[in-house]
């Protein structure tokens, strides 16, 4: 059948083949051929990415419970958080954008970091928990579909928007996006793909 | 065999999801035996599905832009913005930075990706030799800043949801947005489905 040799890695870009080698504090290696990223040395150990993923769940939670923005015009104040932006779209005829939005904004989230956290848990006793292959095909899938970060730059540019005519007060929701921002954006550089590498089959 | 092997010289399949190093069997069922997906030398089909979904999202890309996005109600005054008459407003009213951040995501971005995925298209299909590093570079680009360009649908959906003023100000979502939302989505799975192995697949020179 297919044998397997964990010394080799392939460039995903270009197929080219490589040995792996050890990487020092902050070395990257990159394929010769076609320049792409092969593998990075990694700084955050299981336990820490666990600790990330746990902050990034409280975050979360206070992104979504508080309101973001606060508008007032004559007296009158509106405010809105993710869950009220996304019925709004629903009901004004949108349900397309109320769909992707709460499938890129809330649902693929919140299934990431979820699964994210059962794989590092038994990771971090060099196990594979149940459900460990699963879990991993679908961070993959589901990596390209989360859009926290593009919906804050949204909120930023509605505030300035609205701010032509409106008093506009922003809440804690807009802060703890900021800080979801913030760690999604350690989360990028970090390859999932080693899990594989650190944690032993289960006993047959 | 050259100084930098790759895959199919040795008779080796990288698995797309999990990485590991496979020993090509000729079978076309193969699956990885540690994650379970299926392999493949390339990804199935990679030209005709990234011409499709392209073609796709170029059609869906004309309406996006010439019906209005978001209609504004104050007053009993209507007035309707399209993608391109939101960031002059932007910039006329006072925030040229964001102005130029929104014009960036939502026309310079997908016309990159359109042009860019295209060129690689045709460059693909005929073997060509022509500046692969650059090429390979510009994939990855593209992959990369291609989803920002759903910052104008996120935008639309935030003002819908906040200005709710009844009488004095409404801001409710028009068709437009929709097409844009959708062709965002078909662009990345464009990118998606493109297969950058092709841009070596002529051989170096």
């Amino acid at each position: 059948m297919t044998a397997i040799d964990t010394s080799l890695q392939i460039c995903e870009d270009c197929d080219t083949v490589y040995r792996r080698r050890a990487l020092a504090r902050g070395e990257v290696a990159r394929c010769v051929r076609c320049g792409a990223e092969l593998e990075r040395h990694h700084r955050l150990g299981v336990d820490a990415l666990l600790a990330l993923v746990l902050t990034a769940m409280i975050v979360f939670v206070q992104a979504n419970i508080w309101p973001i923005v606060t508008l007032g015009l004559n007296g009158q104040q509106v405010s809105s958080r993710l869950w009220g932006v996304i019925a709004t779209m629903w009901r004004d005829r949108a349900p397309v954008v109320a769909v992707l939005a709460a499938a890129t904004l809330f649902f693929f989230p919140v299934l990431r970091m979820l699964l994210l956290g059962l794989v590092l848990v038994h990771a971090r006793r060099g196990r594979r928990g149940p459900g460990f292959r699963e879990a991993m095909v679908a961070l993959h899938y589901l990596r390209p579909w989360t859009m926290s970060e593009v919906f804050v730059m949204g909120a930023l540019v509605a505030i300035v928007k609205a701010h032509m005519y409106f008093e506009v007060t922003a809440n804690a929701g807009i802060y703890a996006y900021g800080a979801l921002m913030l760690l999604v954006t350690v989360f990028s550089g970090v390859d999932l793909r080693r899990l594989w590498d650190l944690t032993a089959e289960p006993a047959r | 065999m050259s100084a930098l092997p790759r895959a199919a010289e040795l008779g080796l399949i990288g698995c797309h999801v999990c990485g590991l190093v496979c020993r090509d069997t000729g079978r076309e069922d193969a699956a990885c035996p540690r994650c379970g997906a299926a392999l493949h030398r390339r990804k199935r089909a990679s030209v005709t599905r990234t011409w499709a979904l392209l073609v796709a999202a170029f059609i869906l890309y004309i309406p996006a832009n010439v019906l209005p996005i978001m209609r504004t109600v104050s007053l009993g005054d209507v007035d309707d913005n399209t993608i391109l008459s939101g960031v002059v407003e932007l910039w006329v009213k006072g925030s040229p930075d964001l102005a130029v951040i929104v014009f960036t995501a939502s026309i310079v971005v997908p016309m990159m990706k359109f042009l860019v995925i295209g060129m690689l298209l045709v460059c693909a299909q005929r073997g060509s030799r022509w500046a692969q590093a650059q090429r390979a570079k510009l994939y990855r680009m593209v992959e990369f800043i291609g989803y920002w360009s759903m910052l104008d649908v996120f935008v639309v959906a935030l003002l819908t949801a906040l200005v709710q003023f009844g009488f004095f100000s409404q801001v409710e979502p028009l068709p437009g947005v929709v097409y844009f939302g959708l062709t965002v989505v078909l662009t990345m799975l464009a990118s998606m489905s493109f297969d950058p192995r092709m841009i070596w697949d002529a051989g170096t020179d």
